[in-house]
């Protein structure tokens, strides 16, 4: 039996759409862009995907993601998709990209890290190396990026 | 180059000028003249050697050197911020030595003043005056840095001295053999960046083990509060004691190293062999340290 098409999430207007994003890392995504609380959002959780099996889905209306955020996505679902839209049109396709030096959003594991000590924001840059890792500007330490707590 | 905080800011040449830089401080062809410089001590942690040898060089340059040892009396005591600190030492010197426990407090020090840091220790992390000293000492008895066998001994878990030894080598080609106990082998991750950059090395379990390939030893010691139980540390450590008896076999440029200070992990037996280099190599420190102030103060003409 077929199954028939159907729209789970209303399609927007005008805003961005995030899509293929890892199953169950949507409310992540949508916590790390700090939205002022304005903005419509619709969020799919484990919407069923040909590519991915199953994926999250976050549409925000009326907004217009800048270049740091969309990277800043990067560090939580690095193979997701972020569309703008403009009058129901795809006005931009936006690659994502971990930027190369990511200050304050990741908090460094290191307890005895300067960062963790003093009241200074903390600073990883990214690793050349295959896996997605960062390494502390600061202690030094590297970590994959999956086992480091991105600050939301 | 403004500060000197971690060996994996510096390139093959500037590791290069420290060394030739040192090199003609000792053989007196070149004498920096810092009269009027001072250097700020600051020592959150003890470390009488390496005090001593950041105050010896600078007073064998002319200059003077101020001390704040540990935060006790200090007004860190009171409450005032690292940076506030660091702030108003920057006032006083040319230069600030610092040394703490805190990781990264070196890079983040750098940030804050504008007179040279230079890091002489920042826990776990980095040490990289003694990378550079223990590069001097190196490249004295071997005549290069380049395509050494190198044997490192000891605690090379939380060993950052070595740590910053097997990095800093790592961009002169060497083959490494790591010598531990297994739950104190070198980390995974210094393995790894080993392994991606085509270095050779093999983890052995006594000391003594291929010692007749080696360069140079560098032995570390293993601290005993590492060993969960006490009675295992008096099995372990006969496997990583250096022993006169050992020497046999080994090749005539052949040098034993040691950051200092030593418990027994080298036995006085071998200190009148010409192989024992660690005295050596503590003086190697001075002129070491001495190159670090030409650098970062301009006293290379």
């Amino acid at each position: 039996m077929t199954q028939p098409k159907q729209i789970k999430v209303n399609a927007i207007k005008n805003g961005t759409v995030i899509d293929h994003i890892e199953s169950g890392k949507a409310i992540k995504v949508l916590d790390i862009l700090k939205l002022d609380g304005s903005q419509t959002v619709m969020i799919g959780i484990n919407l069923h995907s040909k590519k991915l099996g199953s994926k999250d889905l976050i549409k925000i209306e009326n907004k217009e993601l800048t270049s740091d955020e969309v990277n800043s996505i990067a560090l939580i679902s690095p193979d997701a998709s972020v569309t703008i839209i403009k009058d129901y049109n795809v006005a931009k396709k936006i690659q994502l990209q971990i930027p190369e030096y990511i200050e304050e959003l990741i908090q460094c594991p290191n307890p005895k890290c300067i960062t963790n000590i003093e009241k200074i924001s903390s600073k990883f840059k990214l690793t050349a190396d295959a896996d997605v890792s960062v390494r502390c500007v600061y202690c030094e330490k590297k970590y994959r990026i999956d086992d480091v707590k991105v600050h939301t | 180059m403004n500060n000197l905080i971690s060996m994996r800011d510096l390139t093959k040449e500037e590791i290069m000028l420290f060394m030739e830089t040192a090199a003609k401080i000792e053989k007196g062809e070149l004498n920096p003249n810092m009269e009027r410089k001072l250097a700020a001590l600051m020592f959150y942690e003890p470390s009488t050697r390496t005090h001593f040898s950041f105050a010896t060089a600078m007073k064998k340059l002319g200059g003077q050197t101020i001390t704040m040892r540990g935060t006790q009396n200090s007004s860190v005591q009171k409450g005032e911020s690292f940076a506030d600190t660091l702030q108003t030492l920057a006032q006083y010197a040319d230069i600030i030595v610092l040394r703490t426990g805190i990781e990264g407090s070196a890079r983040y020090a750098a940030e804050v003043v504008d007179i040279p840091v230079v890091n002489a220790g920042d826990g776990a992390n980095q040490h990289p005056t003694q990378a550079l000293l223990d590069l001097y000492s190196i490249i004295k008895t071997q005549g290069t840095l380049e395509n050494l066998n190198i044997g490192v001994a000891g605690d090379l878990r939380f060993g950052r001295t070595v740590h910053s030894l097997v990095y800093s080598l790592s961009e002169f080609n060497p083959k490494f053999k790591f010598i531990s106990p297994s739950f104190l082998q070198m980390p995974s991750y210094i393995k790894d960046d080993l392994v991606s950059q085509n270095i050779e090395f093999e983890e052995l379990q006594e000391i003594d083990q291929k010692i007749e390939e080696l360069d140079v030893l560098y032995v570390t010691r293993v601290q005993r509060e590492r060993f969960a139980d006490p009675e295992e540390y008096e099995k372990a450590k006969s496997s990583y004691i250096l022993r006169r008896s050992m020497l046999a076999g080994v090749k005539d440029n052949f040098r034993v190293m040691h950051p200092l200070p030593r418990v027994d992990e080298i036995s006085t037996d071998v200190d009148d062999t010409p192989y024992a280099y660690y005295f050596q190599q503590a003086k190697n420190g001075v002129y070491t340290r001495q190159a670090i102030y030409a650098v970062l103060l301009g006293g290379l003409k």
